[in-house]
């Protein structure tokens, strides 16, 4: 399986970035294999609004079926839901112990967004 | 002629001024508009009767999924991600659209239509003083206020010769800039603090660029610290007035009554303040006919 985690750098001992929408990177692990491959998300650092609806495109071309992140909000979670992608927040970590976690069943799914929208 | 009464950082004062300049001008001569939509309170002064409400809508995209073919140029020219493209669905976030209608002109399948959500409303009403009062009242929960704010500046009729009086809502943002994009002159109200100079600094920063003239009121002036004027002098902006904080103008404003009515030696300022705004408003008329 493949699942996107929002990460604060480029490689499986980053430190998961709680932010979605504005995470600095999206890697994308296979589950089983740990090979991953890392989507900048520069062009959503300087988005006044709407980083969410964005970021959730990204992970959604990238075929996850689970994104594992600290903070969902409103929007970011309604795009991802349109397209299947189970969210997990409130978890941190490094990239590599929240997919060894995710594997181990020890992270629960998401049931809706865990923080509000916001406005700049 | 509109004269706004902005600030920058919110509780200067700006209400307070607005209001009882209104009330000192002439009577018949001028018209009031509160354009701080989020929270308006130029009514609680002023205490309109007759008050018509209307309420206002902005236009926000309509996806008919019949006739869409996924092309994506909706999603192109939408700054915002206001209407997204995601797993062969067109996503609409109607709380992100700016209404500028460009997704519905560049939809060569004609699938957008035109479907709208409430802003708010907006209200006009009479003053037993003489002149009327528009303003707009934000929905709760609402974060687009420049539409609502664009619609109570509409009211403004040029043709009719009066002073526009109009309430600017505080910051510096869009809400602000929308407010007093079009001022003949801009009516700072200033507090002698580092967070009332940092934010009037800012306000001054945008109104040179939209190229609008302004002059400072200093409320509660009796800090004496100096940090407006020496700002003043160094921005070369007059101060217009000097307002001194007293214990009974505080008890007049939480009453909800004019200071001008029941102050009179605030209502000399006051008075001080209209005529010299007066006389800025005739030196540019002057100035601008000069120039044509």
């Amino acid at each position: 399986m493949k699942a996107a985690v929002s990460s604060s750098g480029k490689t499986l001992e980053s430190e998961l970035d709680p932010r979605f929408g504005r995470a600095s990177y999206f890697l994308i692990v296979d589950t089983e294999t740990f090979d991953f491959e890392v989507k900048p998300n520069d062009q959503n650092m300087n988005l006044p609004q709407g980083a969410g609806i964005q970021a959730g495109k990204i992970v959604a071309d990238c075929g996850v079926e689970v994104l594992i992140t600290g903070n969902c909000g409103p929007k970011a979670y309604n795009v991802l839901d349109a397209v299947g992608i189970k969210v997990v927040t409130g978890t941190n970590g490094t990239v590599r112990e929240v997919v060894e976690k995710f594997k181990n069943n020890a992270l629960q799914y998401s049931q809706g967004p865990n923080v509000e929208g916001h406005w700049v | 002629m509109i004269v706004t009464v902005a600030s920058g950082k919110g509780g200067t004062g700006k209400t307070t001024v607005a209001v009882n300049l209104a009330v000192i001008a002439p009577e018949g001569s001028v018209e009031v508009f509160d354009c701080d939509v989020e929270e308006p309170n130029a009514h609680l002064f002023i205490k309109p009767e007759n008050i018509v409400t209307k309420e206002i809508s902005t236009m926000i995209p309509d996806v008919d999924m019949n006739l869409c073919t996924l092309c994506g140029e909706c999603e192109k020219i939408c700054r915002f991600s206001a209407i997204t493209m995601i797993a062969k669905k067109i996503m609409v976030f109607p709380e992100m659209c700016h209404s500028c209608k460009g997704c519905s002109m560049v939809c060569p399948a004609g699938a957008i239509k035109e479907g709208s959500r409430v802003l708010g409303s907006l209200l006009t009403g009479q003053s037993s003083r003489g002149f009327n009062l528009t303003w707009g009242e934000l929905r709760v929960g609402e974060a687009m206020s420049p539409p609502l704010i664009k619609q109570v500046k509409n009211k403004i009729d040029k043709g009719i010769g009066k002073l526009f009086i109009v309430d600017a809502p505080p910051g510096t943002s869009c809400p602000a800039v929308v407010t007093l994009r079009d001022a003949d002159f801009a009516l700072l109200v200033a507090e002698e603090t580092p967070f009332g100079l940092n934010d009037l600094a800012l306000t001054v920063e945008g109104l040179k660029k939209l190229g609008v003239p302004m002059g400072i009121v200093l409320n509660r002036a009796d800090m004496e610290n100096g940090i407006i004027d020496d700002y003043a002098v160094r921005e070369n902006i007059e101060i217009l007035q000097r307002i001194p904080f007293s214990r009974e103008a505080a008890k007049v404003c939480a009453k909800g009554h004019f200071l001008v009515d029941e102050l009179p030696e605030i209502k000399a300022l006051f008075q001080d303040i209209y005529l010299k705004i007066i006389n800025n408003l005739n030196s540019i008329q002057k100035s601008d006919k000069g120039g044509q």
